[in-house]
């Protein structure tokens, strides 16, 4: 018997990865879940047939995510979190002491459900006591929401499906709004080398940079995502990404990651010139009205 | 006509249609595209099934004017459908429908009673058939500066004053979802021998839905305009006239097939025959759940502060008789924003694409297609344009009722000697043409009425505030054709 999981990642291209067996399947009201167990990866979680995260790489997208904003911002205590129901964020969040409160809204309940049941090693601080989960529409979630969170954190699908408002100009908007004076917006923000893809790139960064002050790309190397070169947007009210991180007082905290380090921290806004060449001319954008 | 055809579940053109692209019949009839083949472009883009059902009327597949068999039968199902004695398929838009309402009943030199916000349509008919229009003011609600519908004291007062008029018209309801007393109004003008007439091109799911206002039909009117396309969910361009007992089947189709195609398009009468199916199987469900989400668009926009939603609560039991709640109209004055600038702020910067913006007031249209996450996106840009745009509304215009003041018959008007005059420069004069903006396309100004200077404003401001004005010869609207002789007509 041989099966596999194939992502088609453009019209022409493919990853397929060799499965042992199917763990969990299920249509929710939003989508359809699968987790399935397989040799090089451990168990991955696919979503409409989109591969979310696998237990063997789920390290450095988690990690990338969350500690570069935790680096900067000098008193994170207050997070929130959009999509990420596997919880691989919140466990990373949990591991600062300083953070208080972490709101995570995740609008398919279902797959919270299956990730605590079948990814325990990715969403085995859900039940934090500092966390709350809402099962909501982000983009209907934070309306409600004025200078009341430090770090928000978008954690979302693709820019189709059910994630698509949580990549529009309406929902950056309200993000800047929800934040403090000193706060700081995180996003996954696709990857740049395919041309559907750098043209998402385009579009989300040209909606960003028309709500917030300052806004930079920061890029990793995840290994299953297509093209595995994975971009970040990191997006603030007032701390530079890399002038603003303070090594020493990171470093004193003792986390240990596997892929993050300062070092790379201020590596990581270093972005090819093909790359810059795909953002250069929407950052000249009109910011007057904020 | 035997029980079969009254079975809702059937779809007798959709059913003619399979079966004529299964007999594959050797077309040497237009259209000359020949089920695609001839036109691979447009196949492309459009899909083999749908060039493959563009047929010609034939024997199999019936003859749209004088229906004898599929045509007829679909007809006869969407009659008992909309609970009408009579329908007709239309393929020239609700426009045509609405016209031939008109001509059905009127000629030249007769009067037809009805309310001054009534579509660009039914002015054309005006002219078409020199009808003389006697207004009945809708009175207009000064906070969301909206034309209403009609009083029934109003209608009752112009009836007496003209007792040979032939017909009253309806909207049923007008573009924003307001209902006059249709009961009251039909019994009213049957007493003194009238036709009445509904423009319900926004009405379509009056007749399926629950807890919505009462349709023509089911009034006693005897004639309606029914946009399928709108909440029906046909195609653009596709619509129904339907009748009541007292109207004359044959006239009525003798008026249609003045001025409809006698190439009658299959696509769109297809459209008609399927979405009356699924009306009459499932509009209850489909209703119901643009109801409400249109109801958790508006909790959600009325969370947001300023903007206001409204719903049946501005019902006043005259000229507000019912609301449409599947209408989503949001009034945006009190952010300092006119609707038509909600409108493009809407679409140019967030991607979002509303029906219409007018002075005071954004109408999204929601339908069955949509989905909670495109609600979501609708109210979070209104959200962010408030925090964005905020402003004083001091300065900001209020749609006042502009009474038109009739000098002549649209007919006369838009027939007679005329010079072009700058817009600014036309006080006083008589209009030989339509002015309106489009949508909601209810005329600021038809053939006959005296321009006024407060017309001049409205049309100005308008203008600067990007709104699209449509009908004068002149398409940037600097100038307007007035009438050569300052003699009024009447």
């Amino acid at each position: 018997m041989h099966l596999t999981f194939t992502e088609k990642h453009t019209k022409n291209v493919g990853l397929c990865i060799d499965i042992d067996r199917q763990i969990y399947s299920a249509q929710s009201r939003f989508q359809r879940i699968d987790i399935f167990e397989t040799p090089e990866f451990g168990r991955i979680l696919t979503l409409d047939g989109f591969l979310m995260l696998t237990e063997k790489d789920e390290f450095i997208y988690h990690e990338m995510i969350v500690h570069v904003p935790l680096a900067v911002h000098p008193n994170a205590e207050s997070i929130l979190i959009i999509g990420g129901g596997d919880g691989g964020a919140v466990r990373e969040l949990c591991r600062y002491d300083t953070v208080r409160h972490i709101d995570l809204v995740e609008i398919d309940e279902d797959v919270v459900a299956a990730c605590k049941e079948y990814l325990p090693d990715v969403s085995c601080r859900l039940d934090d006591p500092r966390v709350t989960v809402h099962y909501e529409d982000g983009l209907r979630f934070i309306r409600r929401f004025t200078d009341h969170y430090d770090v928000i954190i978008v954690d979302s699908t693709d820019p189709f499906g059910p994630g698509e408002g949580l990549f529009t100009k309406e929902f950056y908007g309200n993000c800047y709004k929800a934040l403090k004076a000193d706060g700081i917006l995180v996003n996954q923000h696709e990857n740049p080398f395919y041309p559907d893809d750098a043209l998402s790139v385009r579009q989300i960064h040209k909606r960003i940079v028309q709500s917030f002050p300052l806004s930079k790309l920061y890029q990793a190397h995840i290994p299953t995502y297509p093209s595995g070169h994975w971009l970040f947007g990191f997006s603030s009210k007032k701390h530079h990404p890399v002038n603003g991180m303070d090594a020493g007082r990171w470093n004193a905290l003792g986390i240990k990651t596997r892929y993050y380090n300062t070092n790379l921290h201020k590596a990581a806004f270093a972005l090819p010139t093909y790359v810059e060449d795909i953002i250069k001319d929407v950052e000249d954008a009109d910011i007057s009205r904020l | 006509m035997g029980m079969k055809q009254f079975d809702q579940t059937r779809a007798p053109l959709l059913e003619a249609l399979r079966e004529y692209r299964a007999a594959r019949v050797v077309p040497f009839d237009v259209p000359g595209h020949k089920q695609g083949r001839g036109n691979p472009e447009l196949t492309a883009f459009l899909g083999r099934a749908c060039l493959e059902a563009d047929v010609n009327s034939s024997k199999p597949l019936d003859n749209l004017c004088h229906p004898v068999s599929v045509i007829k039968e679909a007809e006869a199902l969407a009659a008992q459908a909309f609970g009408a004695a009579n329908a007709f398929f239309m393929v020239n838009g609700t426009t045509s429908a609405v016209q031939s309402m008109v001509l059905s009943v009127c000629k030249r030199g007769d009067e037809i009673i009805l309310p001054r916000n009534v579509h660009r349509s039914v002015i054309g008919a005006l002219v078409l058939c020199g009808a003389t229009p006697v207004y009945v003011n809708p009175q207009t609600d000064a906070r969301l500066g909206i034309s209403l519908g009609m009083s029934v004291k109003d209608v009752k007062e112009a009836i007496e004053k003209h007792p040979n008029a032939k017909a009253v018209l309806v909207n049923n309801p007008t573009y924003y979802g307001i209902c006059s007393d249709i009961i009251s109004i039909t019994r009213m003008a049957h007493d003194k021998g009238m036709t009445v007439l509904a423009d319900e091109a926004h009405g379509t799911h009056f007749y399926f839905g629950g807890d919505m206002p009462v349709s023509a039909m089911a009034a006693g009117a005897d004639m309606a305009s029914v946009s399928m396309h709108k909440s029906g969910g046909s195609l653009t361009q596709s619509s129904l006239l339907i009748t009541g007992p007292r109207v004359n089947e044959g006239h009525v189709r003798q008026i249609i097939g003045l001025t409809q195609t006698t190439s009658g398009s299959y696509l769109l009468m297809a459209s008609l025959d399927i979405s009356r199916k699924n009306l009459a199987l499932n509009g209850r469900e489909i209703f119901e759940r643009v109801l409400s989400l249109a109801q958790y668009a508006r909790d959600e926009i009325g969370e947001i502060g300023d903007y206001y939603a409204y719903a049946r609560e501005i019902v006043n039991g005259d000229t507000v008789y019912d609301f449409d709640q599947t209408k989503l109209s949001v009034h945006t004055l009190d952010i300092g924003l006119a609707g038509v600038e909600v409108y493009d702020i809407l679409r140019d910067e967030y991607g979002i694409q509303v029906e219409f913006g007018d002075v005071a007031n954004i109408l999204a249209y929601v339908s069955v297609g949509d989905r909670e996450r495109d609600i979501e996106r609708l109210v979070s840009a209104l959200a962010e344009i408030r925090r964005r745009y905020k402003r004083s509304k001091s300065g900001m215009m209020r749609m006042e009722y502009l009474n038109p003041q009739v000098a002549a018959t649209p007919q006369e008007a838009f027939y007679a000697e005329k010079r072009s005059v700058p817009v600014e420069q036309s006080e006083g004069e008589i209009c030989a043409e339509s002015v309106m903006c489009y949508p909601p396309g209810i005329p600021i100004l038809a053939p006959g009425e005296r321009i006024t200077r407060e017309i001049i404003d409205y049309i100005r401001y308008m203008k600067e505030k990007g709104g699209s004005l449509t009908g004068p010869e002149d398409l940037s609207i600097e100038r307007l054709n007035v009438l050569k002789g300052d003699r009024p007509c009447i």
